[in-house]
């Protein structure tokens, strides 16, 4: 089948259309802008039918998301970083309502200070909001994850709404060859939506999102949406295979790269894994036995599947591009703890790089393979580490002198 | 105009009720009330979009007092969330996946709180789309749900928990009630009212009225409250008159923007009537009668059916 070269975000935009989504509310954030502007023209030239609807914020665009995934409707929305954290209250109120809807987080670190790169301190932030997250690392895989996330969150025995991650720049921005499949096939891998379980009619009144008082009747609900985000591990892996039946290309909840006899193992997600592939496949060239485990269903958790790939591994180190202030790496914390049950498990190792879009260079690769390998020999494990080069401090201290914060 | 009217006299309104009694609300809510009487001329086939507030605790697991349906928002953007509803109604419809005699009337249900504060970006959003849908707020002047804190519906003069009488200010609440129907109508919608339980004709020929419209309906309805405003629950109607009888709420609609009172006092009672029956006005007169606070109030009234007289 012919590729076509697109960017992440049209890719995305693809998957939109692909998908027959009624329902886009929108709002303008760089890097996302160029799905709704992709998706705006499509629907006013009548390829995708349904209603575009700009709103006047992103915390209104996904409350009209939400309510139109309540209603029937299948929906789509997008946004970045200061956009997903304005809507953030929304997130965990639409959770609650059950609806399936999908939205892309297209990662943009946050401010202060302000800046336009990519880090994933904005989607982890709705991490614990009961949104699905996949994140991805090429365009294909944004195309393909969108269909996969419709599929998985309308299930019966998931339905909650689905956030996919790209990197802002890196992703959004890239053209890369795309296999666009027809309607016809997308339609044997994803039904049309019908929900049973949330909708209005006159004929049959039904209230949703109502209060509750008292703890028990809280945590009923709430225990059970994550009961039904666990479910999503099955539900996802049961979808693949079927996609995979379908359109030939099969995705795991994580990626294993060159891990077959890995001793040790980088732990990394998004984009900045191909960085990491790059350079586990130079480690490879000399011998060494690196592997590479990329992050892909990030909620639910798929703690088993990542123990079961890292125990009976020497040394592990996971390099977060992200930062939890006064904490450190979030996924490293998630690992640690999947890991902690096992009496025989590698020495982990927390590497913080790519903050801000910051490069991650191969002798930064280097290092943290280095002080992985003298881990697992010494058992002394070194306190998280910040990936920053020489020459970027070099760089960092003539900024700091022409800001006038070098004078005494 | 006369000929078309359909609520004269009290036997026009429907005896049909569709808010049930037995609600959590305080005895004596006059924003329940007035709800009670918009919802007889809205029709069962209703879904109301609500955001944070008194109301929200009417739908209170398992249980609705409301024949029709509900959807709880946040505080924020229940007019988005109304959107989205009228939105995906319409796309359903459209595709044949709804039948058209299931389709509902959109009806967004906001306390002052969220309508003159916090979702005024979400509402200004709302009409500028022109979105086809019923707005009712019920105003009662100030942050109801959590223990009456001042909000920018508060009158001048009265005591809220943020805005007590003191040293500084005497006055209690020392800004000057936010004029939303003003801002609503600078967006053009096509239909806005103020409304009163006390005065459920008026009401009820104005909910009628407006559903000729497609658009942005706007009802802002004078909801006394008893526990806020420090009186008694049976004097709910009393204090209701009392408002629309001193000139201090005015009834009144904008249809395609031209402003038309729907009653006007042949004469006005004087304001000391209204503001003597709440404890949130108490110290307007004691220890100490406050003389210069009164007159601001009395010039306050004034100069608003002054620009009306011509």
């Amino acid at each position: 089948m012919a590729k076509e070269l697109i960017t992440g975000n049209v890719a995305a935009a693809w998957g939109v259309r692909l998908a027959n989504v009624d329902y886009v509310p929108a709002f303008p954030i760089t890097p996302q802008t160029e799905i709704i502007e992709t998706l705006s023209q499509w629907f006013d030239d009548g390829i995708m039918n349904g209603k575009f609807v700009t709103m006047d914020s992103e915390h209104s665009m996904v409350t009209a998301a939400g309510a139109a995934s309540a209603t029937g409707a299948r929906v789509f929305t997008a946004t970045s970083s200061q956009g997903l954290l304005y809507a953030l209250e929304v997130l965990y109120t639409i959770a609650g309502w059950r609806v399936p809807l999908v939205m892309v987080n297209v990662s943009r670190a946050l401010a202060s200070p302000i800046t336009l790169e990519p880090d994933h301190n904005d989607i982890l932030s709705a991490r614990d909001s009961g949104f699905l997250q996949i994140h991805t690392e090429t365009c294909q895989e944004v195309m393909d994850s969108v269909l996969m996330a419709y599929r998985i969150a309308e299930d019966n025995k998931v339905l909650l709404p689905f956030l996919i991650n790209m990197d802002g720049y890196y992703l959004s921005f890239t053209r890369e060859p795309v296999e666009i499949p027809s309607r016809e096939k997308v339609k044997e891998f994803l039904p049309p939506y019908n929900p049973t379980h949330a909708f209005f009619h006159a004929s049959t009144p039904m209230s949703q999102g109502v209060a509750v008082l008292g703890g028990p009747t809280y945590s009923y609900f709430k225990y059970q949406m994550h009961m039904a985000s666990q479910n999503a591990i099955e539900v996802h892996n049961t979808a693949a295979d079927d996609f995979n039946l379908i359109f030939g290309r099969k995705y795991g909840v994580i990626e294993e790269y060159r891990m077959d006899d890995a001793d040790y193992v980088i732990v990394m997600s998004n984009t900045f894994a191909t960085k990491g592939k790059t350079a586990v496949d130079r480690f490879r060239d000399k011998g060494i036995k690196v592997g590479l485990l990329r992050l892909r269903l990030v909620r639910p958790f798929p703690g088993k599947e990542i123990t079961a790939a890292l125990k009976h591994r020497k040394g592990v180190a996971v390099i977060d591009q992200n930062i939890s202030v006064g904490s450190g790496g979030i996924f490293y914390n998630e690992i640690a703890s999947s890991l902690y049950n096992e009496t025989k498990r590698p020495v982990m190792l927390s590497f913080i790089g790519g903050l801000g879009g910051k490069d991650i260079s191969f002798i930064e690769f280097q290092k943290v393979l280095n002080d992985t390998i003298m881990a697992s020999e010494t058992g002394i494990v070194p306190a998280t580490q910040l990936l920053y080069t020489e020459s970027e401090w070099q760089q960092m201290k003539k900024l700091l002198e022409i800001a006038g914060k070098t004078r005494q | 105009m006369e000929s078309d009217t359909k609520y004269k006299r009290l036997k026009d309104l429907s005896r049909e009720e569709f808010i049930l009694p037995g609600t959590t609300v305080c005895g004596g809510c006059g924003g329940l009330e007035a709800l009670r009487l918009f919802h007889k001329v809205l029709g069962k086939n209703v879904v109301f979009v609500n955001a944070a507030g008194c109301f929200t605790l009417l739908a209170l697991f398992p249980y609705s007092p409301f024949r029709g349906s509900w959807l709880y928002t946040n505080m924020a953007s229940a007019p988005a969330g109304a959107q989205g509803v009228r939105d995906a109604l319409d796309i359903l419809i459209a595709s044949g996946r709804l039948k058209p005699e299931d389709d509902m009337k959109v009806v967004v249900l906001a306390g002052d709180g969220s309508t003159y504060d916090m979702a005024l970006s979400s509402t200004s959003g709302a009409i500028f789309r022109d979105l086809d849908f019923y707005y009712f707020c019920y105003d009662n002047e100030a942050y109801g749900n959590t223990g009456m804190q001042m909000s920018s519906a508060s009158p001048y003069g009265s005591m809220t928990t943020t805005s007590k009488p003191a040293h500084l200010s005497t006055a209690g609440t020392r800004s000057h009630k936010k004029d939303i129907f003003e801002i609503w109508r600078a967006h053009k919608p096509p239909y806005i009212a103020t409304i009163s339980p006390r005065h459920p004709v008026d009401l009820s020929e104005k909910v009628s009225r407006s559903m000729q419209y497609k658009g942005p309906k706007l009802f802002i309805a004078f909801s006394p409250c008893p526990t806020g405003w420090m009186y008694d629950p049976s004097l709910t109607v009393k204090i209701a008159r009392l408002a629309v009888d001193t000139g201090i709420w005015a009834l009144k609609e904008a249809i395609n923007g031209e402003v038309k009172h729907t009653y006007i006092p042949s004469k006005f009672k004087p304001v000391e009537e209204y503001l003597m029956t709440q404890g949130r006005f108490n110290h307007l007169f004691y220890p100490v009668r406050q003389d210069k606070i009164l007159e601001d109030i009395r010039e306050d009234i004034n100069s608003y059916w002054e620009q009306y007289k011509k």
